[in-house]
Protein backbone atom coordinates (compact mmCIF):
# COMPACT_ATOMS: atom_id res chain seq x y z
CA UNK A 1 0.00 0.00 0.00
CA UNK A 2 0.57 3.43 -0.78
CA UNK A 3 1.93 4.70 2.88
CA UNK A 4 4.19 1.31 3.09
CA UNK A 5 6.27 1.64 -0.31
CA UNK A 6 6.83 5.61 0.49
CA UNK A 7 8.01 4.84 3.94
CA UNK A 8 10.19 2.25 2.86
CA UNK A 9 12.08 4.24 0.43
CA UNK A 10 14.82 6.17 2.32
CA UNK A 11 16.14 4.47 4.28
CA UNK A 12 19.43 5.55 3.76
CA UNK A 13 19.35 8.41 5.50
CA UNK A 14 20.83 7.11 8.70
CA UNK A 15 22.86 4.08 7.34
CA UNK A 16 25.86 3.88 9.85
CA UNK A 17 29.43 4.83 8.72
CA UNK A 18 31.71 2.11 8.64
CA UNK A 19 35.07 4.13 8.74
CA UNK A 20 33.66 6.29 11.17
CA UNK A 21 34.64 4.76 14.67
CA UNK A 22 33.32 5.47 18.18
CA UNK A 23 35.30 8.98 18.11
CA UNK A 24 31.61 10.90 18.74
CA UNK A 25 31.49 8.12 22.06
CA UNK A 26 33.96 9.96 23.81
CA UNK A 27 33.28 9.41 27.73
CA UNK A 28 31.88 12.25 29.54
CA UNK A 29 34.14 12.41 32.39
CA UNK A 30 37.54 12.98 31.84
CA UNK A 31 39.82 9.96 31.73
CA UNK A 32 41.87 9.39 35.16
CA UNK A 33 45.18 10.12 33.88
CA UNK A 34 44.42 13.53 32.99
CA UNK A 35 41.92 14.28 35.78
CA UNK A 36 45.07 15.01 38.28
CA UNK A 37 46.19 17.79 36.03
CA UNK A 38 43.17 19.99 36.87
CA UNK A 39 44.88 20.07 40.04
CA UNK A 40 48.10 21.41 38.82
CA UNK A 41 47.11 25.28 38.93
CA UNK A 42 45.70 25.29 42.11
CA UNK A 43 48.74 23.58 43.82
CA UNK A 44 51.24 25.76 42.12
CA UNK A 45 49.18 29.31 43.16
CA UNK A 46 49.46 28.10 46.82
CA UNK A 47 52.84 27.00 46.39
CA UNK A 48 53.93 30.75 44.60
CA UNK A 49 51.77 32.14 47.81
CA UNK A 50 53.94 30.34 49.95
CA UNK A 51 57.20 31.39 48.33
CA UNK A 52 55.61 34.81 48.52
CA UNK A 53 54.90 34.67 52.06
CA UNK A 54 58.28 32.92 52.30
CA UNK A 55 60.02 35.97 50.99
CA UNK A 56 58.79 38.25 52.13
CA UNK A 57 56.88 39.93 48.84
CA UNK A 58 53.43 39.11 50.69
CA UNK A 59 52.66 41.05 54.32
CA UNK A 60 51.90 38.88 56.67
CA UNK A 61 49.70 40.69 58.19
CA UNK A 62 47.81 41.32 55.39
CA UNK A 63 47.52 38.09 54.03
CA UNK A 64 49.05 34.82 56.52
CA UNK A 65 50.89 32.34 54.31
CA UNK A 66 49.45 28.91 53.19
CA UNK A 67 51.47 27.29 56.01
CA UNK A 68 50.42 29.42 59.03
CA UNK A 69 47.35 29.27 57.76
CA UNK A 70 47.21 25.53 57.72
CA UNK A 71 48.75 25.33 61.43
CA UNK A 72 46.19 27.84 62.50
CA UNK A 73 43.56 25.57 61.15
CA UNK A 74 44.85 22.56 63.35
CA UNK A 75 44.97 24.48 65.91
CA UNK A 76 41.27 25.52 65.77
CA UNK A 77 40.63 22.17 65.06
CA UNK A 78 42.56 21.01 68.02
CA UNK A 79 41.10 23.47 70.46
CA UNK A 80 37.39 22.54 68.91
CA UNK A 81 37.07 26.34 68.24
CA UNK A 82 36.56 25.71 64.29
CA UNK A 83 34.19 22.61 65.41
CA UNK A 84 31.76 24.71 68.09
CA UNK A 85 31.72 27.75 65.02
CA UNK A 86 30.59 25.43 62.58
CA UNK A 87 28.31 23.65 64.72
CA UNK A 88 26.62 26.58 65.36
CA UNK A 89 26.76 28.35 61.90
CA UNK A 90 25.44 25.02 60.57
CA UNK A 91 22.48 25.30 63.08
CA UNK A 92 21.37 28.73 62.09
CA UNK A 93 21.24 27.56 58.08
CA UNK A 94 19.59 24.41 58.91
CA UNK A 95 17.10 26.37 60.92
CA UNK A 96 16.31 28.72 58.48
CA UNK A 97 16.55 26.86 55.54
CA UNK A 98 14.11 24.42 56.80
CA UNK A 99 11.76 27.03 57.43
CA UNK A 100 12.27 28.97 54.06
CA UNK A 101 12.32 25.90 52.25
CA UNK A 102 9.11 24.98 53.80
CA UNK A 103 7.33 28.72 53.33
CA UNK A 104 8.32 28.33 49.72
CA UNK A 105 7.09 25.43 48.88
CA UNK A 106 4.04 25.92 50.51
CA UNK A 107 3.20 28.70 48.74
CA UNK A 108 4.54 27.26 45.63
CA UNK A 109 1.72 24.68 45.79
CA UNK A 110 -0.66 26.80 47.04
CA UNK A 111 -0.27 28.98 43.70
CA UNK A 112 1.07 26.38 41.46
CA UNK A 113 -2.46 24.19 42.02
CA UNK A 114 -5.32 26.92 42.24
CA UNK A 115 -5.85 30.30 40.21
CA UNK A 116 -6.86 31.31 42.86
CA UNK A 117 -4.25 30.81 44.87
CA UNK A 118 -1.93 32.01 42.13
CA UNK A 119 -3.52 35.16 42.12
CA UNK A 120 -3.15 35.56 45.79
CA UNK A 121 0.08 34.75 45.99
CA UNK A 122 2.38 34.94 43.38
CA UNK A 123 1.84 38.88 42.41
CA UNK A 124 3.02 39.82 46.27
CA UNK A 125 5.94 37.35 45.61
CA UNK A 126 6.91 38.41 42.47
CA UNK A 127 7.37 42.11 43.45
CA UNK A 128 9.24 41.05 47.07
CA UNK A 129 11.79 38.87 44.93
CA UNK A 130 12.94 41.71 43.35
CA UNK A 131 14.06 43.42 46.63
CA UNK A 132 17.40 42.29 47.94
CA UNK A 133 16.83 40.52 51.00
CA UNK A 134 20.01 41.80 52.50
CA UNK A 135 18.23 45.33 52.21
CA UNK A 136 15.75 44.13 54.87
CA UNK A 137 18.86 43.67 57.29
CA UNK A 138 17.88 46.64 59.46
CA UNK A 139 14.18 46.34 59.84
CA UNK A 140 14.97 42.77 61.07
CA UNK A 141 17.08 44.04 63.46
CA UNK A 142 14.42 46.66 64.67
CA UNK A 143 11.79 43.92 65.13
CA UNK A 144 14.03 40.95 66.08
CA UNK A 145 16.77 42.38 67.89
CA UNK A 146 20.15 41.14 66.96
CA UNK A 147 19.62 37.54 68.15
CA UNK A 148 19.35 34.29 66.11
CA UNK A 149 15.90 35.22 65.29
CA UNK A 150 17.18 37.41 62.54
CA UNK A 151 20.07 35.68 60.93
CA UNK A 152 17.61 32.93 60.53
CA UNK A 153 15.01 35.00 59.65
CA UNK A 154 17.03 36.41 56.60
CA UNK A 155 18.29 32.86 55.79
CA UNK A 156 14.83 31.70 55.20
CA UNK A 157 13.92 34.31 53.79
CA UNK A 158 16.25 34.05 50.99
CA UNK A 159 15.72 30.01 50.80
CA UNK A 160 11.73 30.80 50.38
CA UNK A 161 12.20 32.55 46.84
CA UNK A 162 13.91 30.59 44.39
CA UNK A 163 12.25 27.37 45.58
CA UNK A 164 8.90 29.51 45.66
CA UNK A 165 10.28 30.43 41.85
CA UNK A 166 11.72 27.24 40.75
CA UNK A 167 8.80 25.08 41.80
CA UNK A 168 6.04 27.32 40.85
CA UNK A 169 7.07 27.38 37.12
CA UNK A 170 8.05 23.44 37.43
CA UNK A 171 4.30 23.18 38.53
CA UNK A 172 2.97 25.37 35.75
CA UNK A 173 5.49 23.88 33.02
CA UNK A 174 4.14 20.24 33.78
CA UNK A 175 2.56 19.24 30.29
CA UNK A 176 -0.84 19.62 29.48
CA UNK A 177 -1.28 16.29 27.60
CA UNK A 178 0.09 14.43 30.36
CA UNK A 179 -2.34 16.20 32.91
CA UNK A 180 -5.22 15.20 30.33
CA UNK A 181 -3.83 11.73 30.23
CA UNK A 182 -4.58 11.32 34.00
CA UNK A 183 -7.40 12.84 33.76
CA UNK A 184 -8.77 10.16 31.39
CA UNK A 185 -7.62 7.60 33.84
CA UNK A 186 -10.00 8.80 36.25
CA UNK A 187 -7.87 9.62 38.82
CA UNK A 188 -8.81 11.56 41.66
CA UNK A 189 -7.34 15.38 41.88
CA UNK A 190 -5.21 14.18 44.69
CA UNK A 191 -3.67 11.49 42.63
CA UNK A 192 -3.21 13.93 39.42
CA UNK A 193 -1.12 15.79 42.08
CA UNK A 194 1.02 12.84 43.77
CA UNK A 195 1.78 11.20 40.51
CA UNK A 196 1.56 13.62 38.02
CA UNK A 197 2.04 17.56 39.59
CA UNK A 198 4.56 16.64 42.42
CA UNK A 199 6.73 14.46 40.25
CA UNK A 200 6.89 16.61 37.14
CA UNK A 201 7.81 19.97 38.99
CA UNK A 202 10.77 17.83 40.98
CA UNK A 203 13.54 18.61 38.38
CA UNK A 204 12.64 22.51 38.75
CA UNK A 205 12.78 22.49 42.55
CA UNK A 206 15.68 20.99 42.73
CA UNK A 207 17.08 23.65 40.76
CA UNK A 208 15.29 25.86 42.86
CA UNK A 209 17.07 23.54 46.19
CA UNK A 210 20.27 24.60 44.51
CA UNK A 211 20.08 28.10 44.34
CA UNK A 212 18.11 28.52 47.41
CA UNK A 213 21.25 26.64 49.71
CA UNK A 214 24.32 28.89 47.65
CA UNK A 215 21.63 31.97 49.03
CA UNK A 216 21.53 30.36 52.32
CA UNK A 217 25.52 29.86 53.00
CA UNK A 218 25.55 33.59 51.79
CA UNK A 219 22.56 34.67 53.99
CA UNK A 220 24.43 32.83 57.17
CA UNK A 221 27.49 34.70 56.16
CA UNK A 222 25.98 38.43 55.67
CA UNK A 223 23.64 37.82 59.09
CA UNK A 224 26.34 36.31 61.55
CA UNK A 225 27.67 39.95 60.71
CA UNK A 226 24.81 40.83 62.69
CA UNK A 227 26.47 40.91 66.63
CA UNK A 228 27.63 37.10 66.34
CA UNK A 229 28.65 36.02 70.01
CA UNK A 230 29.04 32.19 68.23
CA UNK A 231 29.62 30.66 65.08
CA UNK A 232 31.86 31.03 61.94
CA UNK A 233 31.00 34.15 61.33
CA UNK A 234 32.09 35.42 65.21
CA UNK A 235 35.17 33.70 64.56
CA UNK A 236 36.29 35.47 61.72
CA UNK A 237 35.24 38.68 63.44
CA UNK A 238 36.97 38.55 66.25
CA UNK A 239 39.89 37.17 64.00
CA UNK A 240 39.54 41.00 62.01
CA UNK A 241 39.78 42.78 65.36
CA UNK A 242 43.16 40.78 66.16
CA UNK A 243 44.31 41.01 62.82
CA UNK A 244 44.51 37.11 62.51
CA UNK A 245 44.84 36.76 58.81
CA UNK A 246 45.35 33.20 58.86
CA UNK A 247 41.91 32.61 60.92
CA UNK A 248 39.98 34.76 59.15
CA UNK A 249 40.61 32.03 55.52
CA UNK A 250 40.45 29.19 57.61
CA UNK A 251 36.82 30.56 58.10
CA UNK A 252 36.21 31.56 54.77
CA UNK A 253 37.72 27.96 53.92
CA UNK A 254 35.46 26.83 56.17
CA UNK A 255 32.24 28.39 54.40
CA UNK A 256 33.00 27.17 51.15
CA UNK A 257 33.16 23.55 52.06
CA UNK A 258 30.12 23.55 53.62
CA UNK A 259 28.96 24.81 50.67
CA UNK A 260 30.51 22.61 47.93
CA UNK A 261 29.14 19.66 50.81
CA UNK A 262 25.79 20.56 50.25
CA UNK A 263 25.90 21.18 46.68
CA UNK A 264 27.24 17.21 46.54
CA UNK A 265 24.34 16.19 48.62
CA UNK A 266 21.92 17.84 46.27
CA UNK A 267 23.69 16.65 43.07
CA UNK A 268 23.46 13.40 44.31
CA UNK A 269 19.39 13.78 44.82
CA UNK A 270 19.15 15.12 41.27
CA UNK A 271 21.06 12.02 40.31
CA UNK A 272 18.99 9.49 42.29
CA UNK A 273 15.69 11.47 41.86
CA UNK A 274 15.68 12.33 38.08
CA UNK A 275 17.93 9.31 36.52
CA UNK A 276 14.43 8.62 34.20
CA UNK A 277 15.99 11.79 32.23
CA UNK A 278 18.14 9.15 30.74
CA UNK B 1 -33.43 2.04 23.24
CA UNK B 2 -33.37 0.92 19.43
CA UNK B 3 -29.91 2.34 17.71
CA UNK B 4 -30.12 4.30 14.69
CA UNK B 5 -30.40 2.57 12.44
CA UNK B 6 -32.01 5.03 10.62
CA UNK B 7 -29.08 7.08 10.27
CA UNK B 8 -27.11 4.00 8.44
CA UNK B 9 -26.42 3.07 5.28
CA UNK B 10 -25.37 -0.29 4.80
CA UNK B 11 -23.31 -0.20 2.05
CA UNK B 12 -23.98 -4.12 0.81
CA UNK B 13 -27.78 -4.68 0.73
CA UNK B 14 -27.27 -8.23 0.85
CA UNK B 15 -24.39 -8.17 3.04
CA UNK B 16 -22.77 -10.66 4.74
CA UNK B 17 -23.94 -11.80 8.52
CA UNK B 18 -22.36 -9.25 10.19
CA UNK B 19 -18.88 -10.14 11.75
CA UNK B 20 -19.15 -13.63 10.93
CA UNK B 21 -15.59 -13.85 11.25
CA UNK B 22 -15.16 -11.94 14.40
CA UNK B 23 -16.34 -14.29 17.03
CA UNK B 24 -17.32 -11.34 19.64
CA UNK B 25 -19.02 -12.51 22.37
CA UNK B 26 -20.73 -9.35 22.82
CA UNK B 27 -22.32 -9.23 19.22
CA UNK B 28 -25.50 -11.29 19.79
CA UNK B 29 -28.12 -10.77 21.86
CA UNK B 30 -25.93 -7.61 23.89
CA UNK B 31 -25.69 -5.66 20.93
CA UNK B 32 -29.28 -4.58 20.61
CA UNK B 33 -29.62 -4.27 24.20
CA UNK B 34 -27.23 -2.21 25.69
CA UNK B 35 -24.92 0.79 24.76
CA UNK B 36 -21.33 1.74 26.17
CA UNK B 37 -21.81 5.28 24.57
CA UNK B 38 -24.94 7.22 24.03
CA UNK B 39 -24.75 10.63 22.79
CA UNK B 40 -28.28 12.89 21.97
CA UNK B 41 -28.54 16.15 20.57
CA UNK B 42 -24.80 16.67 21.97
CA UNK B 43 -23.33 20.32 21.16
CA UNK B 44 -20.65 21.86 21.82
CA UNK B 45 -19.49 25.50 20.53
CA UNK B 46 -16.38 27.49 21.46
CA UNK B 47 -17.68 31.50 21.55
CA UNK B 48 -18.97 31.56 18.60
CA UNK B 49 -17.95 28.42 16.91
CA UNK B 50 -20.10 25.62 16.89
CA UNK B 51 -17.91 22.52 16.96
CA UNK B 52 -20.56 20.11 17.59
CA UNK B 53 -24.20 20.56 16.52
CA UNK B 54 -26.73 18.31 17.85
CA UNK B 55 -24.62 14.87 17.70
CA UNK B 56 -26.71 11.42 17.92
CA UNK B 57 -24.57 8.63 18.39
CA UNK B 58 -24.58 5.06 19.76
CA UNK B 59 -21.76 2.42 20.76
CA UNK B 60 -23.01 -0.60 21.24
CA UNK B 61 -20.85 -2.95 23.68
CA UNK B 62 -18.48 -4.91 21.38
CA UNK B 63 -18.82 -2.46 18.25
CA UNK B 64 -15.32 -1.27 16.71
CA UNK B 65 -16.76 2.20 15.10
CA UNK B 66 -14.88 4.97 13.48
CA UNK B 67 -15.12 8.71 13.24
CA UNK B 68 -13.89 10.09 10.61
CA UNK B 69 -13.40 13.63 9.10
CA UNK B 70 -11.01 15.99 7.97
CA UNK B 71 -9.60 18.43 10.57
CA UNK B 72 -11.44 20.31 12.51
CA UNK B 73 -14.55 18.59 11.89
CA UNK B 74 -15.55 18.22 15.52
CA UNK B 75 -14.48 14.48 15.85
CA UNK B 76 -11.96 14.99 18.28
CA UNK B 77 -14.01 17.10 20.47
CA UNK B 78 -16.52 14.36 20.04
CA UNK B 79 -13.88 12.05 21.96
CA UNK B 80 -13.29 14.21 24.16
CA UNK B 81 -17.10 14.71 25.55
CA UNK B 82 -17.17 10.85 25.35
CA UNK B 83 -13.88 10.33 27.79
CA UNK B 84 -15.31 13.43 30.10
CA UNK B 85 -12.07 15.27 29.22
CA UNK B 86 -14.46 18.44 28.95
CA UNK B 87 -17.69 19.11 30.47
CA UNK B 88 -20.35 17.64 28.72
CA UNK B 89 -24.18 17.37 30.05
CA UNK B 90 -25.35 13.96 31.17
CA UNK B 91 -28.39 13.75 29.58
CA UNK B 92 -26.59 14.17 26.01
CA UNK B 93 -23.33 12.11 26.73
CA UNK B 94 -23.89 9.13 28.66
CA UNK B 95 -21.24 6.09 29.10
CA UNK B 96 -21.40 3.34 30.50
CA UNK B 97 -19.13 1.61 32.47
CA UNK B 98 -15.45 2.86 32.28
CA UNK B 99 -13.98 4.47 29.28
CA UNK B 100 -10.10 4.81 28.45
CA UNK B 101 -7.74 7.02 25.87
CA UNK B 102 -5.41 6.58 23.89
CA UNK B 103 -3.92 9.61 22.36
CA UNK B 104 -1.99 10.54 19.70
CA UNK B 105 0.85 10.97 21.38
CA UNK B 106 1.64 8.24 24.09
CA UNK B 107 1.74 10.78 26.90
CA UNK B 108 3.36 9.07 29.41
CA UNK B 109 4.73 9.90 32.36
CA UNK B 110 8.26 10.03 31.71
CA UNK B 111 9.54 10.15 35.51
CA UNK B 112 7.56 6.51 35.94
CA UNK B 113 8.70 3.16 34.58
CA UNK B 114 7.14 1.22 31.63
CA UNK B 115 5.39 -0.92 34.34
CA UNK B 116 4.58 2.16 36.63
CA UNK B 117 2.85 3.80 33.61
CA UNK B 118 0.31 1.75 32.96
CA UNK B 119 -0.41 0.53 36.73
CA UNK B 120 -1.11 4.17 36.94
CA UNK B 121 -4.70 3.87 35.29
CA UNK B 122 -5.29 1.28 38.27
CA UNK B 123 -4.79 3.60 41.14
CA UNK B 124 -7.90 2.83 42.38
CA UNK B 125 -7.74 -0.72 42.56
CA UNK B 126 -6.88 -1.81 45.90
CA UNK B 127 -3.32 -3.88 45.93
CA UNK B 128 -0.24 -2.61 44.13
CA UNK B 129 1.35 -5.97 43.95
CA UNK B 130 -2.35 -6.59 41.99
CA UNK B 131 -1.79 -3.11 39.87
CA UNK B 132 2.08 -4.28 38.83
CA UNK B 133 0.56 -7.71 37.84
CA UNK B 134 -1.91 -6.83 35.94
CA UNK B 135 -0.31 -3.89 34.85
CA UNK B 136 2.75 -6.63 33.57
CA UNK B 137 -0.02 -8.45 32.18
CA UNK B 138 -1.19 -6.00 29.69
CA UNK B 139 2.05 -5.43 28.87
CA UNK B 140 3.24 -8.69 27.53
CA UNK B 141 -0.16 -8.59 25.15
CA UNK B 142 1.10 -5.79 23.58
CA UNK B 143 4.24 -7.77 23.09
CA UNK B 144 6.33 -5.24 25.46
CA UNK B 145 7.51 -7.41 28.31
CA UNK B 146 11.62 -6.80 27.87
CA UNK B 147 10.53 -2.93 28.41
CA UNK B 148 8.65 -3.52 31.90
CA UNK B 149 11.84 -1.29 33.56
CA UNK B 150 12.53 0.91 30.74
CA UNK B 151 11.74 4.44 30.98
CA UNK B 152 9.47 6.02 28.68
CA UNK B 153 12.31 8.25 27.26
CA UNK B 154 14.14 5.09 26.29
CA UNK B 155 11.66 3.72 23.99
CA UNK B 156 10.85 4.27 20.49
CA UNK B 157 7.73 5.92 19.47
CA UNK B 158 6.01 2.56 18.60
CA UNK B 159 6.95 0.90 21.86
CA UNK B 160 5.55 3.99 23.69
CA UNK B 161 2.39 4.13 21.97
CA UNK B 162 2.10 0.22 22.89
CA UNK B 163 3.07 1.39 26.47
CA UNK B 164 -0.37 3.84 25.89
CA UNK B 165 -2.04 1.34 24.68
CA UNK B 166 -1.62 -1.14 27.25
CA UNK B 167 -2.67 1.75 29.89
CA UNK B 168 -5.65 1.78 28.22
CA UNK B 169 -6.53 -1.42 28.34
CA UNK B 170 -5.74 -2.32 31.97
CA UNK B 171 -8.55 -0.93 33.51
CA UNK B 172 -11.02 -3.02 31.61
CA UNK B 173 -12.56 -0.58 29.49
CA UNK B 174 -16.40 -0.58 28.22
CA UNK B 175 -15.25 1.72 25.55
CA UNK B 176 -11.63 2.59 24.26
CA UNK B 177 -11.55 5.62 22.69
CA UNK B 178 -8.40 5.66 20.11
CA UNK B 179 -7.20 9.96 18.74
CA UNK B 180 -5.80 9.28 16.11
CA UNK B 181 -3.10 6.87 17.73
CA UNK B 182 -1.74 5.53 14.78
CA UNK B 183 -0.70 8.96 12.61
CA UNK B 184 2.48 10.17 14.10
CA UNK B 185 3.86 6.30 13.20
CA UNK B 186 6.16 5.04 10.85
CA UNK B 187 3.94 3.11 8.10
CA UNK B 188 4.78 -0.38 9.18
CA UNK B 189 4.77 0.25 12.67
CA UNK B 190 1.41 1.69 11.92
CA UNK B 191 0.54 -1.34 10.12
CA UNK B 192 1.73 -3.51 13.41
CA UNK B 193 -0.45 -1.39 15.01
CA UNK B 194 -3.64 -1.94 13.33
CA UNK B 195 -3.14 -5.92 13.64
CA UNK B 196 -2.61 -4.97 17.53
CA UNK B 197 -5.59 -3.38 18.10
CA UNK B 198 -7.90 -5.62 16.08
CA UNK B 199 -6.40 -8.54 17.96
CA UNK B 200 -6.87 -6.62 21.71
CA UNK B 201 -10.41 -5.88 20.57
CA UNK B 202 -11.17 -9.76 19.77
CA UNK B 203 -10.18 -10.73 22.61
CA UNK B 204 -12.09 -8.38 25.32
CA UNK B 205 -15.44 -7.43 25.56
CA UNK B 206 -14.91 -3.92 24.94
CA UNK B 207 -15.46 -1.09 22.26
CA UNK B 208 -13.82 0.36 20.14
CA UNK B 209 -14.35 3.96 18.80
CA UNK B 210 -11.48 5.26 16.86
CA UNK B 211 -11.00 8.50 15.30
CA UNK B 212 -9.22 9.12 12.70
CA UNK B 213 -8.91 11.31 9.03
CA UNK B 214 -7.21 8.33 7.29
CA UNK B 215 -10.26 6.68 4.95
CA UNK B 216 -8.21 3.34 4.58
CA UNK B 217 -7.63 2.78 8.19
CA UNK B 218 -11.72 3.79 9.03
CA UNK B 219 -12.54 1.08 6.29
CA UNK B 220 -10.08 -1.53 7.38
CA UNK B 221 -10.81 -1.76 10.57
CA UNK B 222 -14.44 -0.38 11.74
CA UNK B 223 -17.62 -1.63 11.45
CA UNK B 224 -19.43 1.82 11.51
CA UNK B 225 -17.69 4.51 9.62
CA UNK B 226 -19.20 7.77 10.66
CA UNK B 227 -18.44 10.51 8.81
CA UNK B 228 -18.31 13.55 10.19
CA UNK B 229 -18.25 17.07 8.94
CA UNK B 230 -18.54 20.57 10.24
CA UNK B 231 -20.09 19.29 13.74
CA UNK B 232 -22.40 16.99 12.20
CA UNK B 233 -22.40 13.63 11.64
CA UNK B 234 -22.55 13.33 8.06
CA UNK B 235 -23.20 9.73 6.50
CA UNK B 236 -22.56 6.32 7.96
CA UNK B 237 -21.40 3.20 6.45
CA UNK B 238 -21.60 -0.16 7.82
CA UNK B 239 -18.82 -2.31 6.62
CA UNK B 240 -19.85 -6.43 6.80
CA UNK B 241 -16.59 -7.26 4.73
CA UNK B 242 -13.86 -9.55 6.70
CA UNK B 243 -11.77 -7.94 7.69
CA UNK B 244 -9.00 -10.28 6.06
CA UNK B 245 -10.92 -9.48 2.61
CA UNK B 246 -10.69 -5.55 3.06
CA UNK B 247 -8.18 -4.71 0.25
CA UNK B 248 -9.04 -1.11 -1.35
CA UNK B 249 -9.05 -3.19 -4.46
CA UNK B 250 -11.88 -4.62 -3.33
CA UNK B 251 -14.91 -3.47 -4.76
CA UNK B 252 -17.35 -2.81 -2.45
CA UNK B 253 -14.56 -1.22 -0.38
CA UNK B 254 -13.40 0.54 -3.32
CA UNK B 255 -16.94 2.16 -3.62
CA UNK B 256 -17.45 2.79 -0.07
CA UNK B 257 -14.28 4.74 -0.35
CA UNK B 258 -15.39 6.84 -3.12
CA UNK B 259 -18.77 7.75 -1.38
CA UNK B 260 -16.72 8.72 1.50
CA UNK B 261 -14.55 11.08 -0.24
CA UNK B 262 -17.18 12.41 -2.06
CA UNK B 263 -19.36 12.84 1.58
CA UNK B 264 -16.15 14.70 2.24
CA UNK B 265 -15.98 16.56 -0.66
CA UNK B 266 -12.69 15.42 -2.37
CA UNK B 267 -12.64 14.69 -5.59
CA UNK B 268 -12.78 11.30 -6.32
CA UNK B 269 -10.00 9.67 -7.87
CA UNK B 270 -9.07 5.90 -7.62
CA UNK B 271 -7.75 4.76 -4.03
CA UNK B 272 -3.96 5.31 -4.09
CA UNK B 273 -2.29 4.68 -7.71
CA UNK B 274 0.54 2.71 -5.43
CA UNK B 275 -1.64 0.11 -4.42
CA UNK B 276 -4.81 -0.53 -6.55
CA UNK B 277 -3.44 -2.54 -8.94
CA UNK B 278 -0.88 -5.11 -8.27
CA UNK B 279 -1.28 -5.97 -5.09
CA UNK B 280 -4.23 -8.29 -5.06
CA UNK B 281 -3.43 -9.46 -1.31
CA UNK B 282 -0.66 -6.96 0.05
CA UNK B 283 -0.07 -5.25 3.01
CA UNK B 284 -3.34 -3.89 3.00
CA UNK B 285 -4.71 -6.88 4.17
CA UNK B 286 -2.60 -7.91 6.68
CA UNK B 287 -4.29 -5.38 9.50
CA UNK B 288 -7.55 -7.60 9.20
CA UNK B 289 -6.31 -10.75 8.45
CA UNK B 290 -4.94 -11.79 12.27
Amino acid sequence: MGRMTSALAPPTTARPQPGAPAKSSRPRSRPRFTAWRRWLSPVAIVALWQLASSTGVLDERKLASPAQIAAAAGELIGDGTLGDAVLVSVQRVALGFVLGAVLGLLLALVAGLSRIGEDAVDPPMQMLRTLPHFGLIPLFIIWMGIDEAPKVALIALGVAFPLYLNTFAGIRGIDRKVMEAARSMHLTRLQRIRHVVLPGALPSTLVGLRQSLGIAWLSLIVAETIGSDAGLGYMINRARDFLLTDVIVVGLVTYSLLGLATDAVVRYLERRALSWRA
Amino acid sequence: MARLTTNRTSSTPTSTPAHAPDPHPANGADRAAGHVARVRGHHRSFGDVHVLRSIDLDVAPGDFVALLGRSGCGKSTLLRSLAHLDPSPTDEVDVVGRSAVAFQEPRLLPWKSVVDNVALALLNAPERKDRVRLARERLEEVGLAEKMDAWPLQLSGGQAQRVSLARALVPDPSLLLLDEPFSALDALTRIEMHQLVIELWRRRQMAVLLVTHDVDEALGLADLVHVMDGGRMARTWQIDLPRSERSPSHPEIAGVREEILQTLGVEPTPPNPNRVPSTPSGAADSRGAA
